[in-house]
């Protein structure tokens, strides 16, 4: 448990170092979480054959796991600012509405759209 | 017991134990509901602690001073990320033109429409910018948010509502346009609806649950890096009008 945290955090810490030392856009979370995933990925390829679960240390692997499925309590002290912009909300409700529902559902399709396209495609030119 | 209020109302631990309470609530709701994505715990925890304050009439600050204890987990929780990440990275390699084309479409239609509809409707810039990276996972479109110039708590609540969205239109709406492919479903859910809408799809389909932690994981880096890059071109443009 401690073990884990420790990984997790100071991957973080690497990338918060790496983004203020660097300059990058992407915020220090984000690097430590790819960072994360290269160092799970070499790993598991130096254990070879021996299998996934003989790479990723499943202390790791449960603590990330809890971290990750109770991740929505986590954004409830960000969410809560909203009280703090209920007049900025009130202020610009239609432009906020048809942007959120807009915005959200065209991602969706778009992206649900060109995959189901070009993998339809590669099935078709395998056959 | 006004007294007992106000020694109590400074300390984290009354925040804490509210916070931690009204999610709660909030899951037991959701039980009860039969599991719907319909009711969202996130939502009803944020309704009963923003309510709470305001009928207490304490302020967020003082709030926020308590609660930013759970609000510092966001960061190791997108670090854990890397672990669903690492476990698929065989989908990955197997379809990753595929992805890259669909990832790179949805990200900049998702960010841009945004920017563009909040814009078009006469909305201020800054509620512009922070629409822009709402459809990352939230503690990564948090960060984004910061980094262009939106407002974060903003940002957040966008990105917990337009889960929801996902989460209830989504698979309805590209099962309407002939869109059956699991793998589409997952990755489109993960892009658009980060955690809320991936949550739903992977009760679904296994694959689709593992194209949505590609979709919320990858989305999340593309955005952190075309986000700045596309708000500096609107900058240059002028048409953010700052």
């Amino acid at each position: 448990m401690i073990e884990s945290l420790f990984v997790i955090l100071l991957f973080q810490l690497i990338g918060e170092i790496a983004h203020s030392v660097l300059d990058l856009p992407v915020p220090g979370p984000v690097i430590g979480m790819f960072l994360l995933a290269g160092a799970l990925v070499i790993r598991r390829s130096r254990a070879g054959a021996a299998g996934r679960e003989a790479a990723t240390p499943a202390e790791l692997d449960s603590v990330a796991r809890s971290l990750v499925r109770h991740m929505g309590l986590l954004f409830v002290p960000a969410g809560v600012g909203v009280v703090a912009m209920a007049g900025l909300l009130r202020a610009a409700w239609l432009p906020i509405a048809v942007g959120l529902v807009g915005s959200t559902l065209l991602g969706l399709l778009a992206t649900g759209w060109v995959m189901h396209a070009l993998l339809a495609a590669r099935a078709a030119r395998a056959r | 017991m006004h007294q007992l209020w106000v020694s109590l109302s400074v300390t984290p631990l009354l925040w804490l134990v509210v916070t931690l309470g009204a999610y709660l609530i909030g899951v037991a709701l959701r039980r009860a509901a039969g599991d719907t994505p319909l009711v969202n715990p996130v939502l009803v925890a944020i309704a009963l602690v923003g309510g709470l304050l305001l009928v207490t009439g304490t302020p967020y600050a003082t709030y926020f001073s308590g609660a930013k204890f759970i609000h510092f987990l966001l960061g190791p929780a997108t670090v854990a990320l890397a672990i669903p990440l690492a476990d698929n990275i065989h989908h990955v390699r197997r379809s990753l033109v595929e992805m890259g084309a669909a990832l790179l479409v949805g990200c900049l239609v998702s960010m841009l429409s945004g920017i563009g509809f909040v814009l078009l409707l006469g909305g201020p810039a800054q509620v512009a910018l922070s629409m822009a990276p709402k459809a990352v996972t939230t503690p990564i479109a948090m960060a984004v948010a910061s980094e262009i110039g939106g407002l974060p708590a903003l940002t957040a609540v966008l990105a917990i509502l337009g889960g929801i969205i996902a989460a209830v239109l989504g698979e309805s709406l590209l099962r309407a346009t002939g869109v059956r492919d699991w793998r589409a479903h997952g990755l489109a859910a993960g892009l658009a609806g980060s955690g809320i809408a991936a949550a739903q799809v992977a009760g679904r389909d296994p694959l689709a649950a593992a194209f949505s932690a590609l979709g919320i994981g990858l989305n999340g880096l593309l955005t952190a890096l075309a986000a700045p890059a596309a708000v500096a071109l609107l900058h240059r443009l002028h048409w953010l009008g700052m």
